[in-house]
């Protein structure tokens, strides 16, 4: 058994495949991937399917999540930005599942891989710079330009255009290394339990006991970890709605 | 020096970004105390701020721990 605390983002291979040059197993990372998607589609069907207008408790919760990325679209980008509502939740319920089933133990948690959150982040990014030039053509680039005298603009304009650049990797960045300082700090303190608790079959049994103290920590991380897996999915979608926002709305004041 | 030890005193020094994640996330949410504290009725709107704003800042924190990451294991 291995004490390593990152063993548990290893990539394993589940059914090796290959296509000519390239890899294509169907690895862990897959599996959990289907269970998430599986999961969210079987749960919003089953718990949706009575459409009674007095909702049970299943249907409550679903309701409950529709409306909440609804009001969160609503209020960051107006009735423009509700013709992006499939997009935004399913980046939400996607992102916010997999960060939960990453909790279980013995599960692999896929938004711990930065290829998984870059994806994620880049097909936000591609959205919004598409959206913004399919609905104000090369007037897009005015986003790049706020109102300033000339003499700022200069220093301004390179600004803007690396900070709108630096998006993406800022969105990807922040959820990857959350869930994985999160998931590492969880196997450090459950090494810790485990080395005191091997004290028992050596001369010092009397410090077995003393494995309870990072248990009780574990247990309070775990708690700190479920509140991290819903507010970096949330942080996730709104930071969408956001840049939709602005990409829709170029610098409107209202 | 061996390349191990440094890899273990730069992901060390690495770490010290931290120090600034924790400067801002009490900065966030201690001026949301005292906002909430003077007018409760505006509080509840601006949760939403509140938790951007710690996200926000918790993210550079953790550019400097995937730095030190990347030193201690490549």
């Amino acid at each position: 058994m291995a004490l390593n605390p990152m063993a548990q983002f290893a990539v394993k291979p589940l059914v090796p495949l290959h296509i000519g040059h390239y890899d294509v197993s169907f690895t862990n990372q897959s599996l959990w991937m289907f269970i998430v998607v599986g999961a969210a589609s079987l749960f919003l069907y089953l718990a949706a399917r009575s459409r009674s207008l007095v909702p049970t408790r299943m249907q409550s919760i679903a309701e409950l999540s529709y409306e909440f990325v609804g009001s969160m679209i609503h209020s960051t980008s107006g009735e423009g930005g509700l013709k992006f509502f499939p997009f935004i939740f399913t980046i939400f319920m996607y992102v916010l599942l997999s960060n939960f089933f990453g909790l279980i133990p013995g599960s692999f948690t896929i938004t711990s891989q930065i290829v998984i959150t870059f994806s994620l982040a880049a097909v936000v990014i591609l959205t919004v710079i598409l959206t913004g030039f399919f609905r104000h053509g090369i007037g897009f680039l005015k986003l790049f330009v706020p109102k300033a005298p000339i003499y700022l603009l200069i220093l301004l304009v390179p600004i803007e255009v690396i900070s709108f650049f630096t998006r993406p990797v800022s969105l990807s960045v922040r959820l990857f290394a959350n869930m994985l300082a999160g998931h590492t700090m969880l196997k450090v303190f459950a090494g810790f339990v485990i080395a005191l608790g091997a004290t028992l079959v050596t001369s010092k049994p009397w410090l077995a006991p003393l494995s309870a103290g990072p248990l009780f920590l574990i247990i309070a991380i775990t708690a700190l970890e479920i509140l991290v897996a819903f507010l970096q999915a949330y942080v996730f979608a709104i930071l969408t709605c956001i840049y939709l926002n602005e990409a829709l709305h170029l610098h409107d004041d209202h | 020096m061996e390349l191990a030890a440094a890899k273990m005193i730069g992901a060390g020094l690495a770490c010290i970004a931290l120090v600034g994640a924790g400067i801002g996330i009490g900065n966030v949410f201690g001026s949301y105390l005292s906002g909430a504290l003077r007018n409760p009725g505006a509080a509840a709107g601006q949760t939403t701020n509140l938790y951007l704003g710690f996200a926000l800042c918790e993210a550079t924190g953790l550019f400097g721990l995937v730095i030190a990451l990347i030193i201690l294991f490549t």
